[in-house]
């Protein structure tokens, strides 16, 4: 025979806790639900809009009659449990049902506190909790025009918000001097204040209610000043109290609320409780999301798999009138020792701060833009180190990183095990995995399928901007930690790890160890494996051709019209009339229909026909070139300003280091384009602070500068130290390279793997750890021993020919 | 019918690569897989005429260089979500040597 379940409270909690173990185990119990209620479980998150008349009751019915139905559950609705029988392990409901259990479970939530002032009990009173005080709300609103909400608190606000959306004179009244107090400092919540006003809200401060007035009704309230106010609809709003008797009358150990432990038992070890009725570690919570992590450790249990723990929440808090936006998490109001970062902009109605210790987000307010609240509540739950960031952190995320189109790349930036919907625990990868796999195009597939934004609703835009990055055109392979594609499990970071680890020489060793589940990779991975195994083993691997991409292939840039395009290296942008006059003499011989100048410093000769390219590089090749890789994932150029020999200001040979550098690094082959420039001077005419690498001169040395990147969202390098030689300047170039050579996602540009890594790390790494560095420098240059040699001599002398010669039919 | 007209030997196509053919009425991919079976399309991908030959070959299918269609060597058609068909021409490999009709 199955085991008895019998849950108390047809709440969110507990249909929550429902729902998982269903989804853990469908068959262990016989499960009985009652609820006080005479509705199935709805989301009561969402009264606030109903009140307001942004939705119906029937938008809001989370689990309808059917969805008991169907996984057998007898629902008793309107019929309050009244007893519990620990004895003989049943319960009494008020229709006299008595119903046995092998386990319980308490979800009863909570009540709202109701002020015991005279007049407290007059009709006309209500709490604001369920769709009954909802309706008695509704229904004052279509009779009376004044009404006074007590309490201007996060649920006071939302209910004075929905009665004047029905058309009501609504005063709040507070005792406190400052709105939220429990969630926003003074200056957010005097924002606040104000907005609301602008609305036509009315406040009484520091008031406190001393009596209700009326006879029959309610027509007033009376403060401890002698005030009055005239009112026919008083809402109480002042705080909720865990809903408890029952399990006190049951001998069962209560104190703030019913006492359960990391597993969620209470006293009684048959007995589980969850929600808002719980008080754990000394806490009790009044927020959907620590619940439904509660929920998730009670299924667990109950579904007798018994390894998961609840350790408590931290919660974030964003409230629900539309127009308002607010976020609030942690402790936001700093005590001694905390240092507070603010940004307040009156004009456009901004204002964020963030409570910091020792470089560590403690709490959080924002007022007015709360895109980066996710951002922040991840930094603050994972305890992330700041000081990378901290002098940027209150522009947001969008500030790093080398993305820029609004909401819709920062939701790409986000990684993938960043929490979207606070409220149900979805991560994006959740998401994202869902959308892709199940083939959803709608925000209500996705809620049907995630939950997220299921609930509150007020991460809708996040969702909304994942889904259209996720089904939208050019979604762009992010670097991540999700599979490296469709033929494997592992990520980048594992694949990388296992090729050095376990010296996978070659690829086919790699997908046979990696357990690749197809035969031979895609057009993802196999250009990724190949740059991984070209990378790490550079004496012993042999430079697959099939798995590069055409234009590495082929050794240039494929053109739209089918043509190539060939650049040939001038190191630092350096040349000799001889130089200039082969290369005039090359495009003549070949008919190089057009030449330009490129922002690297070199020239760029188009419209070549792929028959002609070998024979073309003989000639460029026997006049001193080397193939400029303009085409590939690899090592560019070496921007140059004029620099001391010439120029005025410069302090250094900046034209002359330019070369060295271009010297050391020319043929390397990288995970993405790498650029380097160098700069005279400061004024820095080489742009030298937007480059992978960038050296600006100074008289007393070098400025070492990396991760910057130019194009569709600029980024500026990071300073990465001061060096005094050339020698150092090409010994740190070297170990930098190389360490993004061997630590960096294929595809992903220095500047999110500086972002990726941190600064620091790369700091340790090369500036602080001598050894490290030399090491590093010396893997660099062993790799290129085999790099530098030149694949347009190679090819001028027959290599690969039938890549470049078309087949002929014969008779 | 048009006569089998011999192309090139076998390992005159690079495994997992492709060699192009030009004929009178424009230019024909062949393809080797890893299991050495030869495949020929037309060089011009249903989407916007990339040239498959410059594609990825992975299994039995290429993937476009130019926005990552993947298209079937066998019947010519894109995978799913993309729709479209390029030309497929019949091939054969007898004794190391490739024979395309067309
Ligand atoms: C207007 C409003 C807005 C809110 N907005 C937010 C928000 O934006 N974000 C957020 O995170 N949270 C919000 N909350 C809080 C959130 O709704 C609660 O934290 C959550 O519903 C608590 O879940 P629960 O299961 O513990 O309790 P409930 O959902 O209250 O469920 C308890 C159920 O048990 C029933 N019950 C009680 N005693 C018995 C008994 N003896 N026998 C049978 N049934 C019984 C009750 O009638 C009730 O239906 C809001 C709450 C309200 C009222
Ligand atoms: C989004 C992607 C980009 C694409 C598709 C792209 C494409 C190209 C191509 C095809 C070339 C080679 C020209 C040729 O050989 O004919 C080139 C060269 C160049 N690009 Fe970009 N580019 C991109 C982003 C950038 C960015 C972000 C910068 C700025 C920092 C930039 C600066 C340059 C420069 C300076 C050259 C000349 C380099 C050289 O001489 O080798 N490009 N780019
Ligand atoms: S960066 Fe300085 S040294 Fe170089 S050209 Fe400009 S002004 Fe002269
Ligand atoms: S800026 Fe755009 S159009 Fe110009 S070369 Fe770069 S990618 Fe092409
Ligand atoms: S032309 Fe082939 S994918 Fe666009």
């Amino acid at each position: 025979m199955k085991e008895r379940l019998v849950l108390v409270g047809n709440g969110m909690a507990g249909v929550r806790t429902l729902e998982e173990l269903l989804k853990l185990s469908p068959d262990t119990y016989d499960i009985t639900v009652f609820g006080a209620e005479p509705y199935p479980n709805y989301n009561r998150i969402m009264l606030s809009p109903v009140l307001a008349g942004e939705k119906t009751i029937d938008d809001i019915i989370l689990n309808d009659r059917e969805w008991y139905e169907e996984h057998g559950i007898t629902l008793h609705t309107g019929d309050p449990v009244v007893e519990i029988d620990r004895v003989n392990r049943w319960v009494v409901s008020e229709s006299g049902l008595e119903v046995p259990y092998d386990r319980l479970l308490l979800a009863t939530g909570s009540d709202p506190f109701i002020i015991p002032v005279p007049g407290s009990d007059l009709p006309g009173v209500v709490g604001f909790r369920d769709i009954a005080d909802v309706d008695a709300m509704l229904a004052a609103a279509s009779q009376y025009r004044k009404a006074a909400v007590i309490g201007g608190g996060l649920l006071g606000l939302e209910a004075a918000n929905g009665l004047m959306a029905n058309g009501m004179e609504v005063t709040v009244v507070h005792l406190m001097d400052i709105l939220m107090e429990r969630q926003l400092d003074r200056t957010a919540a005097q924002m606040l204040k104000k907005s609301l006003e602008e609305r036509g809200m009315k406040f009484l401060m520091e008031a406190q209610t001393a009596e209700v007035l009326g006879d029959a009704h309610v027509h007033g309230l009376k403060f401890a000043d002698g005030s009055e106010l005239e009112a026919d609809l008083v809402v109480m709003a002042v705080g909720i109290r865990p809903s408890m008797e029952l399990a006190q009358k049951a001998g069962i150990y209560c104190e703030r609320g019913v006492v359960v432990n990391d597993t969620m038992q209470t006293y009684d070890p048959r007995i589980y409780a969850v929600g808002e009725c719980v008080q754990h570690r000394g806490q009790t919570y009044g927020l959907v999301a620590p619940l439904f992590e509660q929920a998730k450790v009670a299924a667990n249990h109950l579904a007798r798999i018994g390894i998961a723990r609840y350790e408590g929440s931290v919660t974030s808090t964003k409230l629900k009138v539309t127009g308002i936006d607010l976020f609030s998490a942690g402790d936001f109001n700093e005590s001694e020792g905390d240092e507070t970062l603010v940004l307040q902009d009156p004009a456009r109605n901004v204002y964020k701060k963030l409570v910091v210790r020792d470089n560590r987000i403690k709490g959080a307010v924002m007022y007015g833009d709360t895109i980066d609240g996710t951002w922040y509540f991840q930094l603050l739950r994972e305890g992330t180190d700041i000081s990378d960031f901290r002098s940027t952190i209150l522009f947001g995320q969008h500030d790093l990183g080398d993305a820029g189109h609004g909401d819709e790349t920062r939701v790409a930036a986000l990684s993938d095990d960043a929490e979207i919907c606070g409220c149900n625990g979805v991560t994006k990868g959740q998401i994202v995995d869902a959308i892709q796999t199940q083939g959803l195009f709608t925000l209500d597939d996705v809620r049907a399928h995630t939950k997220a934004s299921a609930s509150c609703g007020s991460c809708t835009g996040l969702v909304e901007a994942i889904l259209s990055s996720t089904v939208g055109e050019g979604y762009e392979a992010q670097p991540s930690k999700k599979p490296l594609c469709a033929c494997t499990d592992h990520s980048h970071d594992e694949v990388i790890k296992a090729i050095q680890e376990h010296e996978l020489k070659d690829m086919r060793t790699v997908m046979d160890f990696l357990e690749w589940k197809t035969p031979d990779g895609c057009a993802t991975c196999r250009p990724a494996l190949n740059y991984y195994l070209l990378a790490n083993w550079p004496e012993e691997y042999h430079d697959d051709p099939q798995s590069r991409f055409i234009n590495e292939r082929a050794h240039g840039n494929i053109q739209k019209d089918g043509t190539y395009s060939v650049v040939p290296r001038m190191f630092g942008g350096l040349c000799t009339p001889s130089d200039l006059r082969a290369i005039a003499e090359v495009c003549e011989k070949y008919n190089v229909p057009e030449m330009k100048v490129t922002g690297g410093q070199r020239i760029d000769l188009f419209g070549v026909k792929k028959e002609d390219l070998p024979a073309m590089w003989k000639d460029l090749t026997d006049a001193g070139f080397v193939s400029g890789h303009a085409y590939g994932k690899a090592m560019r150029t070496v921007k140059t300003c004029a620099g001391k020999k010439w120029c005025r200001f410069g302090t250094q040979d900046s034209t002359g280091l330019g070369v060295k550098l271009e010297k050391l690094t020319w043929g390397s082959w990288m995970p993405h384009k790498f650029k380097l420039a160098v700069s005279g001077c400061p004024r820095n005419c080489a742009e030298a602070t937007i480059k992978d690498f960038g050296v600006v001169c100074v008289d007393s040395g070098y400025e070492l500068h990396v991760g910057g990147n130019g194009g569709i969202k600029v980024r500026v390098t990071d300073l990465l130290c001061k060096v005094d030689t050339e020698e150092e300047v090409l010994e740190y170039c070297g170990a930098f390279t190389q360490m993004y050579r061997e630590e960096a996602h294929y595809l992903e540009r220095t500047a999110p793997w500086v972002e990726r890594v941190g600064l620091s790390y790369i700091k340790e790494r090369i500036v602080d750890d001598e050894a490290e560095r030399k090491a590093l420098y010396e893997r660099f240059k062993l790799g290129q021993k085999y790099a530098q040699i030149d694949p347009w001599k190679e090819r001028a002398e027959g290599k690969d020919a039938y890549e470049f010669r078309p087949l002929k039919l014969s008779a | 019918m048009n006569d089998w007209k011999e192309v090139a030997n076998l390992e005159e196509i690079p495994r997992l690569g492709s060699r192009v053919v030009e004929v009178e009425d424009g230019t024909i991919a062949l393809f080797r897989t890893s299991d050495d079976r030869v495949f020929a399309l037309r060089d011009a991908c249903p989407h916007k005429q990339g040239p498959l030959s410059q594609g990825i070959v992975a299994g039995h299918t290429v993937t476009c260089p130019l926005h990552n269609w993947k298209i079937d060597l066998e019947s010519g058609e894109a995978l799913a979500p993309d729709e479209g068909c390029t030309n497929v021409f019949p091939v054969k490999v007898e004794a190391g040597v490739v024979y395309l009709q067309v």
